[in-house]
């Protein structure tokens, strides 16, 4: 009789290991055709947009991971990319000088010594650490103070667009600690040597940002597909249920914000040193929205889907707003509204219910389940008991 | 030291006021509905951009129309608002209800059409548009009269509404590139405009020798009086009113009871965004108007909801005058007047200079909502009873 029980179970786990083997190949194939065959089709200029847009999947893996997978809707994820690129900026700024010279633009507002905080960025392994670190800190931050009051929901998407706004202003109106409105130019300093906007610089940004993608993507992988990534769905699928069942649903909503921030911050690094400029602008609300339909285009709660929506959305947006400026926004507001009614799932969620079993049965594997189902909430019932009255009578 | 204070005090409730106006239509919304609309700043720049026209028309009539025109466009202001905020409800909000995270991306989504809207719309566009409501909606008529639209509904709809945007684009293009500038110019452009307040509102009026109330202001926070006393009405005092209170305690026994919930739905979110329309309105008197208006109250506005308490009007006006109070005094910099300029007190003051601008008075207000909220998680006036969650 035990051969009978243990045979699925091999059949399972066998399945499983090939399903991940299948999965590493594909990953490690596209990265090489990413790293060797896209540097030869494409010229400079559009190489150098392809790495920005998988700097900006880095950031759409982060948001993933706390929208698709927890349910926490943040739209306030430009802190931590902007921060993560400010962290990489200053280093470069002061990499750039002398022994004892400050950065040009603080002569312009009579600044003669360097402000504290910039100093730990002379060292490199500091800033290293700090370009994930920092952003990791203020997102356990904000998300500790406001889960631990169970604020959630859409007053967690106000508060952190509200953050949002706080750290613009904070960032552009202060001139003489890290030059406002006009923002760190990075492309004319030097790292490692070398000029950062230099062709062989740019090559190796390009490269460093497949490999960090592919490692947050691995990172990410391994978070959602264990234990801790059951608790994040069951968090955001029931969270009243998880308290109920003596789980802290806080503590692992703070540590999965602060991570989402932290690979919010490492795009943010590699995005500036592609883009050659950090500014405040990064830290508008509009770009922080954006990143969140580059998940909803793809498919929430998968993690693949949150890379081809980023690079598409960004591919479709470079492409349109060459040609026709004036028809992006249209055609933004319009991709806005038709993920939200009439493709939920994203395309990775369209794609799998059409062509799901047909592509696992030819792979020789066991069918999935669609990660994210939008009927597990059940939202009527909810509305009903959450609205609050209006006025006492 | 008296007349400082009380300029400060007018100072904070007027920025205040401004807020409040403009959080009223949210409050209503986002409290009664649980719905969050994001475009509800653009409704505002339709508001807006409606007095700008209205404005427009009363100059070129001359007399005694440029003084009086603001009465003319704060009905219609509300009114386009309302109009545009019906058609919202019903194409997207009403698929939509009890997923509000979806509702936030989709109202985005449609605030940024409506900016791109009021940047190029020109005279072929509406023509466009036109055709397109013709095609669109006579075809479908047509349809359901003469075939079995049930059985087709499903791919019919998508096909009938692509090939009428596709006819409709198509003849904005070619209109726009056969006719003349003239024809086929952007009405307002991405330019900003200015509309000229009436004259009577373009003084203030001055108490002693030092203070000074600006008429703008006050009247301002004459109209954000006059629309909460119409609000409170209509909500407590009209049979809809009823109806909207009701389906907001509970909406499946108000179904049951007879109750059109779609219907009262339709008719919150047409107030909603009215009002939001006023506010456009009011806000044209402060500066210039253009079509990022709206972001620059939206977060502010939000947050007035938040800190008052979801569902409630009181908590709405304390927390709008309370927000404006100390983003004044803070912006001003009156907190580092506060303290006598002895060595014991430096660092305080400079903790309130560094402070002492608009945007900074912002960081330092949120700071402070963020510290409220932990002693206050529901905001001021918190809903009360089983609905409270856990």
């Amino acid at each position: 009789m035990t051969t009978v029980t243990t045979q699925p179970r091999r059949a399972a786990q066998a399945s499983q290991k090939r399903k991940f083997m299948i999965e590493a190949i594909a990953v490690i194939a596209i990265a090489l055709i990413l790293i060797l065959v896209m540097p030869m089709l494409l010229t400079g200029f559009r190489l150098n947009l392809l790495g920005r847009f998988l700097a900006l999947a880095i950031v759409a893996l982060g948001i993933d991971l706390i929208w698709g997978f927890t349910g926490l809707l943040s739209l306030g994820h430009g802190i931590f990319f902007a921060l993560g690129g400010y962290a990489f900026a200053m280093y470069l700024e002061l990499n750039t000088l002398g022994e004892g010279q400050l950065p040009e633009f603080f002569g312009l507002y009579g600044v003669t010594e360097l402000p504290w905080f910039w100093q730990p960025f002379n060292s490199f392994p500091f800033t290293l650490l700090a370009i994930f670190t920092i952003p990791a800190i203020v997102a356990g931050l904000l998300g500790y103070l406001v889960f631990r009051n169970r604020i959630r929901g859409v007053y967690f998407s106000i508060l952190t667009q509200a953050a949002l706004v706080v750290f613009f202003n904070l960032f552009n109106g202060q001139q003489k600690l890290i030059n406002g409105t006009n923002g760190l130019k990075t492309s004319t300093s030097v790292f490692m040597g070398q000029a950062v906007g230099s062709d062989g610089m740019r090559m190796f940004f390009y490269i460093s940002t497949v490999i960090a993608l592919i490692a947050m993507y691995a990172l990410c992988r391994w978070l959602t597909s264990g234990r801790f990534g059951r608790m994040l769905v069951a968090i955001r699928d029931d969270e009243n249920r998880v308290r109920f069942s003596g789980y802290d649903p806080t503590a692992f909503k703070v540590l999965v914000f602060a991570v989402s921030g932290a690979i919010a911050g490492i795009a943010g690094a590699l995005y500036t040193v592609q883009s050659g400029i950090i500014s405040p602008q990064f830290m508008d609300i509009a770009f922080s929205i954006e990143m969140v339909i580059w998940v909803a285009v793809g498919g929430r709660a998968t993690l693949v889907g949150a890379i081809l929506g980023a690079v598409l959305v960004n591919m479709a947006r470079s492409l349109l707003s060459e040609r026709f400026p004036d028809v992006w926004l249209f055609f933004q507001g319009a991709l806005f509204l038709i993920v939200v009614t009439a493709l939920p799932d994203g395309i990775i969620g369209w794609g799998r219910r059409q062509f799901g079993a047909a592509v696992s049965s030819a792979l020789g594997l066991a069918p999935t389940d669609l990660p994210y189902l939008e009927d597990t909430d059940t939202p009527v019932v909810e509305t009903v008991a959450e609205t609050p009255e209006f006025a006492e009578k | 030291m008296l007349e400082g204070l009380i300029g400060g005090l007018f100072n904070g409730i007027s920025i205040g006021a401004v807020l409040l106006i403009v959080a009223l239509g949210l409050a209503i919304v986002f409290g009664l509905m649980g719905v969050i609309n994001l475009a509800h700043g653009e409704l505002m720049m339709f508001g807006a951009y409606t007095t700008f026209v209205v404005q427009n028309v009363a100059k070129s009539m001359g007399g005694i129309a440029p003084d009086l025109y603001i009465f003319a466009a704060l009905p219609l202001a509300f009114l386009v608002a309302a109009l545009l905020g019906l058609l919202l409800e019903r194409t997207v909000i009403r698929y939509l209800y009890g997923r509000p995270l979806e509702t936030l991306l989709a109202t985005w989504g449609v605030s940024l059409i409506l900016i791109q809207f009021i940047r190029s719309v020109s005279l072929p566009m509406v023509i466009g548009l036109v055709i397109f409501a013709v095609l669109f909606f006579v075809g479908r008529w047509v349809l359901t009269r003469y075939t079995d639209w049930e059985r087709i509904q499903s791919w019919a709809n998508p096909v009938f509404l692509g090939l009428s945007a596709a006819i409709s684009v198509l003849a904005w293009v070619l209109i726009s590139s056969g006719t003349s500038t003239a024809f086929s110019r952007a009405w307002f452009s991405t330019r900003n405009v200015d509309v000229t307040p009436p004259s009577w509102l373009r003084g203030g009026i001055s108490v002693g020798d030092t203070l000074q109330f600006p008429s703008a202001r006050l009247f301002i926070i004459v109209l954000t009086a006059l629309c909460l006393v119409a609000v409170y009405w209509f909500l407590n005092g009209t049979a809809w009113g009823l109806r909207i209170r009701s389906v907001t305690q509970n909406r499946g026994m108000s179904a049951c009871l007879g109750i059109p919930t779609g219907q009262v739905d339709a008719i919150t979110f047409a107030l909603g965004s009215g009002l939001a329309g006023i506010a456009g309105c009011a806000v044209t008197l402060l500066g210039s108007v253009g079509p990022n208006l709206g972001a620059n109250y939206i977060v502010d506005a939000f947050m007035v909801v938040v800190v008052g308490g979801v569902g409630k009007l009181v908590g709405s006006i304390v927390a709008a005058l309370i927000i404006g109070v100390t983003s004044y005094l803070v912006g001003s910099g009156t907190m580092a007047l506060l303290f006598p300029p002895t060595a014991f007190f430096q660092p305080v003051i400079a903790f309130f200079t560094f402070f002492a601008t608009t945007s900074m008075a912002k960081v330092m207000v949120f700071a402070l909502i963020i510290a409220f909220l932990q002693v206050r998680p529901a905001g001021l006036f918190p809903p009360k009873g089983r609905s409270v969650e856990l």
